[in-house]
């Protein structure tokens, strides 16, 4: 009997053609890449949790416009910077609601404590919240916050003042980033009278455009549209995140309609999707550059003729081919083309081995034996260091250099390749954080980054003149013009060989519209609708 | 037989505790630390250096910190995962499930398959049913696990659409996963379509999963059986005039079995390795892609702390083949 009943089961199930476009009309299905690793974006670093968290649950005082890396209000409706440019003033956007879920519902709205509370909490060791789930807060802290942020206060209920060490044009773009995303203080302090603060960052409430509803690790996170949203409800009622490690298995979803956004397409299965026709792919620079660092402080890489010879030697429409397989573009600025002050007029190194030859002849560098170090990672800006190193070591052996390439696992890697008297020149890149030039030139290049993050441990005194002036100035067509002339002069004195920006593609089914690509590799779906 | 049991359990300690040695030198001996990738690119002072290494511990000596470990382990505390910041013991539970419904269908199917596939072939020692059923055998063994999934992916649910592509239930399906295991809650669910969907999404996985000891199962029966197939017992059975199914089916099979039941205790292992390509492709929340991403991240908290729930898990699964072992034999108990 029970044998009988199984084999009904059995052919029932068998007989369902599995139902594939079977999602009510207003909701979205993500196929995201991973899990996040929690749900309080200032804890974490990853791409995939802002994804899931900052994007879709929280806002800041100030946000990027969607697929622009151009900062506009958020939950602040206006800011005031002091004359000396110490001091940000920050106007609330009154009447701000924080969700309302089946675990808290909030009896106020949005205040001047709030953003004080969440600040204070990465700033402050004494604050309860603190040391909560681990609390690190890594990129408040990469940011540089604690030594640049000397107070934030609470005017009026709608008022708050950021007082600062030292005048930073950066930091409004800072705040528009993941980290500043603002909690409800209230809903902490609910928490933590509770004895479960770690819930702040299991089930979040924010004043964003989506409520968490549920998530299950590895398996989906639910979020529903905020009805009171202060911009608008979404268009999106429900919105659901299938995660799907494997890229090519997230293709076949896409084509079953099993979702409607591939966040991370396979590059080799880019051309299929092109003819498609259920599927749009579209694709922009990445907010990124890969480069090869030279050690400019030792010889013979401090001579600049020597650099600039080898960056001659580098063919790298041969690198774009072999690596990036159609999804990079030639670099050479140390800044991408999407973020602004970008200088289009300055020229390549234009590939000329024989040229290059005569150069490193002319400086009386013969028979040069140096090292490349391969990352041992994939990384958007370098999909494969080793193979880069390999066509760099036939490049140049082209003009006379012996080239030996070599690798660490990636945390010594990242460790040794900041050391002052390193041998042999770093493959690596950078990942842009706020869309501002600052964030490449000064952290990349500049010389308080030297034994640090700037591994050509370069010093340029009228380059990093340029970056400290654009760093105080307020007026943005005036750091325009700093970060032009700043990228001459890194051209001329080529302390990397910029290699290539990544191409970013994103698959939608084409009754998604309004999908923008988010510069900064997020995931944002508010303003996202489907065709009825 | 209590005696047995007692003995058995008596070299439990012993293995426990060099399980929980290895598993905590382990993810320490490879290369790489994990405050360093915290900081990724951008490079991390060596103030800050220090500080995250005493607010994680990392800068006591080993051996403290494995006395602390160990401590914690006996408390039913396996620490925070260094990745999430939540607890090893919730994580490694709240996917723990998945797998075993995942490992449980998988070996079910290797066996309703594998037994009787082995049995034919036995029967037909050197015939074509033989040679087909152990040369699918071998292609089944040496199949890819990655190709294999990805292959009847495309075929069964992208060609076909007979299959969901990944995941264990529809996405339109929410209800309270209480029991994490998904086929009984969505039975409880009472949801129209929920259990068939569940079914439906554990069919390519347990296919995948079940292929390579579905295989070795087959390849063991048939040798098991050719053997007692040989014994006189079996030729006075046949002698008798007792029915071919009497003969091969309850004679020579009982006796086949006991190589079978140790070769399925010892599947565990297997599906454990397995269960780690299987979920990442299909997106199974399980902690074989867990732990994958521990060791990526250098989640020491975790990685430690999984590698020893499943060691566990595969000396307790172990210990019962045993004592069914030495109950089906009981010359094993003496």
């Amino acid at each position: 009997m029970v044998l009988k009943k199984l084999g009904v089961l059995g052919v029932a199930v068998m007989g369902l053609a599995y139902g594939s476009s079977a999602f009510a009309q207003d909701t979205l299905v993500y196929c995201s890449e991973g899990s996040p690793e929690g749900f309080d974006p200032a804890l974490y670093t990853a791409g995939t949790t802002f994804d899931a968290s900052s994007k879709q649950i929280y806002n800041r005082l100030v946000e990027f416009e969607r697929g622009t890396t151009v900062i506009g209000p958020a939950l602040a409706e206006s800011f005031d910077v002091s004359e000396d440019g110490l001091v940000y003033t920050f106007k609330l956007r009154p009447g701000v609601k924080f969700h309302t879920t089946a675990y808290f519902t909030p009896t106020r709205d949005l205040n001047a404590s709030d953003v004080v509370f969440s600040f204070e909490r990465q700033r402050l060791a004494e604050n309860p919240y603190n040391q909560v789930s681990g609390g690190t807060w890594e990129y408040f802290n990469g940011m540089s916050m604690p030594d640049l942020v000397v107070s934030v206060e609470a005017v009026d209920d709608l008022t708050v003042r950021f007082s600062l060490s030292r005048p930073e044009a950066p930091m409004i773009a800072n705040l528009g980033m993941d980290f500043a995303s603002i909690v409800s203080e209230e809903y902490a302090m609910a928490m933590l009278e509770a004895g479960t603060p770690e819930k702040l960052n299991q089930e979040p409430i924010g004043t964003g455009p989506f409520k968490f509803v549920a998530y299950q690790k590895d398996a989906v996170i639910r979020f529903q549209a905020n009805e009171e949203y202060w911009g608008g409800k979404a268009e999106i009622d429900n919105l659901i995140f299938a995660i799907t490690p494997d890229n090519s298995v997230g293709y076949q979803k896409l084509k079953a309609g099993e979702c409607h956004v591939l966040g991370y397409p396979n590059p080799a299965d880019i051309a299929a999707m092109q003819d498609d026709a259920d599927v749009d792919v579209l694709e922009q620079e990445g907010l990124n550059v890969g480069y090869l660092a030279y050690n400019t402080t030792v010889a013979p890489f401090d001579n600049v003729n020597v650099r600039k010879a080898l960056n001659m030697a580098i063919d790298k429409q041969a690198i774009l081919d072999a690596v990036f397989q159609g999804s990079g573009k030639a670099a050479k600025n140390p800044i991408p083309p999407t973020i602004w002050s970008y200088n289009d007029a300055v020229v390549d190194d234009a590939y000329d081995p024989v040229k290059a030859r005569a150069m490193l002849e002319a400086e009386g560098v013969e028979n040069l034996k140096m090292q490349i170090w391969a990352m041992p990672v994939v990384r958007p800006y370098n999909p494969n260091a080793r193979r880069m190193a390999e066509v760099m070591q036939e490049d140049f052996a082209k003009v006379g250099v012996e080239v030996e390439i070599v690798s660490y696992d990636w945390g010594e890697y990242l460790k040794l390749s900041t050391e002052l008297d390193r041998e042999g020149a770093v493959l690596l890149g950078w990942t842009g954080d706020n869309g501002d030039p600052d964030n490449f030139l000064a952290v990349l290049l500049g010389c308080d980054a030297v034994g640090n993050a700037n591994r050509a441990q370069w010093c340029h005194e009228p380059f990093d003149d340029l970056i400290q002036q654009a760093k105080v100035v307020a007026d943005q067509a005036e750091r325009t013009q700093l970060y032009e002339q700043a990228q001459v002069i890194f051209k001329e004195q080529a302390p990397w060989a910029t290699i290539a920006h990544s191409v970013v593609y994103k698959t939608v089914r084409n009754e998604v519209q309004n999908f923008k690509i988010d510069p900064f590799g997020g995931h944002i779906f508010y303003g996202v609708s489907l065709a009825k | 037989m209590l005696g047995f049991i007692l003995r058995r359990l008596g070299t439990f300690i012993p293995t426990f505790i060099g399980v929980s040695i290895v598993s905590f030198l382990f993810i320490r001996l490879l290369p790489g630390d994990p405050i360093l990738l915290m900081a990724g690119e951008r490079g991390m002072s060596d103030a800050r250096y220090a500080e995250l290494m005493t607010q994680f511990g990392f800068d006591r000596p080993l051996l403290v910190q494995y006395w602390d470990y160990l401590t914690g382990i006996l408390r039913g505390d396996l620490g925070l995962s260094f990745k999430t910041k939540l607890p090893v013991w919730d994580e490694f539970f709240a996917l723990f499930p998945a797998t075993l419904e995942l490992s449980l269908c998988a070996i079910v199917f290797a066996v309703l398959i594998g037994i009787p596939a082995g049995i034919v072939a036995a029967v037909n020692r050197g015939k074509w049913p033989d040679q087909a059923l152990m040369s699918t055998a071998l292609v089944g063994f040496s199949m890819p696990i990655f190709w294999w999934a990805l292959l009847l992916i495309i075929l069964f649910s992208g060609m076909l659409g007979w299959t969901p592509v990944s995941g264990r239930i529809s996405l339109m399906f929410f209800f309270p996963t209480d029991t994490g295991f998904m086929l009984i809650d969505s039975f409880r669910s009472g949801q129209a379509g929920a259990f068939a969907s569940a079914v439906e999404h554990l069919i390519l996985p347990t296919i995948v999963l079940g292929t390579i000891p579905l295989a070795v199962i087959a390849r063991q029966t048939r040798s098991a059986m050719l053997e007692v197939l040989s014994e006189d017992y079996v030729r006075t059975a046949r002698a008798k005039g007792l029915s071919p199914f009497r003969v091969n089916g309850l004679h020579a099979l009982r006796n086949a079995l006991i190589p079978v039941i140790t070769v399925i205790g010892l599947s565990v292992g297997t599906l454990m390795a397995g269960a780690i390509l299987t979920e990442t492709i299909f997106s199974w929340p399980g902690i074989g892609k867990w732990m994958v991403e521990g060791i990526s991240s250098r989640d020491y908290t975790a990685v430690q702390g999984g590698l020893l729930m499943i060691a566990v898990i595969v000396m307790v699964v172990n210990l019962i083949v045993d004592v069914l072992y030495g109950f089906i034999n009981p010359k094993i108990r003496q």
